[in-house]
């Protein structure tokens, strides 16, 4: 009798909670369907330039599936590499052919190698020729970790930050102390601001302990400059920051900010690089410009992996300082619902 | 004291609040129905009325936190809301509003700060304002460690931290013993009598003697505003808790 008082009175609470009970069927289906288009998609094609290699070469590699560009100089067919349109460049030095790889990527460049290795060999009629194998970021030894370290690094301070934030603000609001606040004379542009600094500080603090830690003590690959990891660890931590403290005002217990995690937290994942974004069809890449971890972890790979300053990094920088801003500005405004003025 | 009870009974003094024809809806509920009120400087004015009768959302439009659908709300002469107003009044809401991780000196330290109190001076409103409500002792403690009669101490002495005209309290007895609201109702008179204009929220009916003037609020219509004796009066009643029943639930009898 009492076991059955207690499972209608849970039942009731459901049916009365709408959102949770939405969530907790439409979510999985979300979820499940993201994964279903993150590794359903199409073949990835490895992106080979080639610098005047023997013509029957280049239909061998294009036979084997490879997507090949033909280039007039090494430095033509390098240049389009650092801009990220080519994973490996194919050459021919004194009768040897030798093999550039973009290196960020283990994975990728493994298929790449793999199919030049084959094609080099079947022209080559089987014969002993080992192409030189140089990378031009990152190194053979680039381990998995090193290469989705950068990601993880932007995605765990991003997560922590946005549910920390969002908790904090919803309690603010829950306990009337933010009721109490807005009948200061405190402006609601200040009240946004002094979040922002008081919880950017933790935030700065974070990122710093979490760069150190993967960096010095799991030895994380890096190649570039640690100040500028913290500066992007630092932007995409104010974009979870104002996004958590802004959601919250949708939220009405901290139960309800848990299910944000699933509908904004996790598709990030799928966008953020972890996985080959090529893999997805053509109209889901897109999705990955609305996530701001897509321009965290871009930044972060960009600076430790391939050792790019902030003249190469400009525009993710640009990008995450709009997401905050917006974010900020919008909490501004949906402070009006607590006070009108 | 009897001239200033006389002049309160009139309201002819300069106004403090002045509510006109005010009207608040939320979604198709009316909570205030054409509400107006005026409450003079230096009254005591306290709002009594059953809990949902619209005291707090009164309460609201009076400090600007929230804004009317109709009508017009004025406080110290100029039109609410206003943000530059929110330096005029202490206000003490119907919830402990503090920060239980903080000590009470934190807490006061953060209110002091955001009404623009800085250095010697906030420290002397700190310790001017714990003395008022008792809490010397205790400032160095964290709210958490606070009773529920500590918390509203502390609550009051965050209003009266920048020496408000005004004092706009929403329930300040509400789950507080009957020692402490004594104390407290005896601090209230002390600031009336100092020319502080004070308005109130309360549900107890006996409180309610202490006020200089009285509004009867009941499904947000006032249904009568006049001196507990005047009320009493005018209902040929003997307590306030029945000319309240009198005068203000005469769809009842």
């Amino acid at each position: 009798m009492r076991t059955r008082a207690l499972a209608v009175r849970i039942i009731r609470q459901f049916i009365r909670d709408k959102r949770t009970l939405a969530l907790l069927f439409a979510a999985p289906l979300l979820v499940l369907t993201l994964v279903h288009f993150v590794f359903n998609g199409q073949t990835v094609k490895p992106h080979i330039g080639t610098v005047q290699v023997p013509a029957p070469l280049t239909e061998r590699l294009e036979q084997a599936g490879a997507d090949v560009r033909s280039f007039d100089t090494a430095e033509q067919a390098e240049a389009e590499m650092r801009k990220g349109k080519l994973d490996a460049i194919v050459s021919v030095r004194g009768g040897v052919p030798s093999i550039l790889l973009e290196g960020s990527d283990p994975s990728v460049s493994k298929a790449a190698l793999l199919t030049i290795q084959q094609t080099v060999q079947s022209v080559a009629g089987g014969a002993g020729v080992q192409p030189a194998v140089s990378y031009m970021y990152g190194k053979e030894s680039l381990t998995s970790f090193d290469s989705f370290g950068p990601v993880l690094i932007g995605f765990f301070s991003f997560f922590f930050v946005f549910l920390l934030a969002g908790v904090a603000f919803l309690r603010e609001r829950t306990t009337g102390t933010l009721e109490r606040l807005l009948a200061t004379p405190i402006r609601r542009t200040e009240l946004v601001a002094g979040y922002l600094s008081g919880f950017g500080l933790f935030a700065l603090l974070q990122a710093a302990l979490i760069a150190w830690f993967a960096v010095d003590v799991l030895g994380l690959y890096m190649e570039g400059s640690i100040w500028l990891v913290l500066l992007v660890n630092l932007l995409l931590t104010m974009t979870a920051l104002t996004l958590g403290t802004l959601l919250s005002s949708f939220a009405g217990n901290e139960f309800q900010i848990i299910q944000f995690i699933p509908v904004v937290i996790v598709p990030q994942v799928f966008f953020s690089g972890l996985f080959n974004l090529d893999a997805m069809e053509p109209w889901l890449q897109n999705v990955s410009y609305v996530m701001p971890l897509y321009y965290g972890a871009d930044a972060l790979r960009s600076i430790m992996i391939r050792g790019e300053g902030l003249g190469d990094i400009w525009a993710d920088v640009l990008v995450l300082l709009g997401f905050s801003a917006a974010f900020a500005l919008l909490n501004v405004l949906a402070l009006k619902k607590q006070r009108p003025i | 004291m009897s001239l200033i009870a006389a002049e309160a009974g009139n309201g002819q003094r300069a106004a403090v609040a002045e509510l006109r024809e005010v009207t608040r809806r939320f979604g198709r509920r009316t909570v205030l129905d054409r509400l107006t009120l005026r409450v003079g400087r230096g009254e005591l004015f306290g709002l009594l009325g059953p809990s949902g009768s619209g005291k707090t959302t009164l309460i609201k439009l009076i400090t600007g936190i929230d804004k009317a659908d109709g009508g017009t709300v004025e406080l110290l002469g100029e039109r609410m809301p206003k943000l530059s107003m929110f330096r005029r009044f202490g206000y003490m809401a119907q919830s402990d509003a503090l920060y239980n991780e903080l000590t009470a000196k934190e807490n006061l330290l953060f209110f002091a700060s955001l009404y623009g109190l800085k250095g010697a001076k906030r420290s002397e409103r700190i310790q001017a304002a714990a003395a008022v409500v008792d809490l010397l002792d205790h400032l160095e403690k964290p709210v958490a460690a606070f009773s529920g009669g500590m918390k509203r101490r502390l609550s009051l002495a965050i209003a009266l931290l920048h020496e408000p005209e005004l004092l706009v309290l929403d329930e300040p007895t509400v789950g507080i013993d009957p020692v402490l609201r004594r104390s407290i109702w005896q601090e209230l008179l002390r600031w009336r009598d100092s020319g502080t204009t004070i308005i109130l929220t309360t549900h107890v009916m006996d409180e309610a003697e202490h006020c200089d003037r009285i509004g009867l609020i009941r499904d947000g219509r006032l249904t009568a505003v006049g001196s507990p004796g005047e009320l009493k009066a005018r209902a040929g009643a003997q307590t306030i808790e029945e000319a309240f029943i009198l005068l203000g639930g005469g769809d009842r009898t």
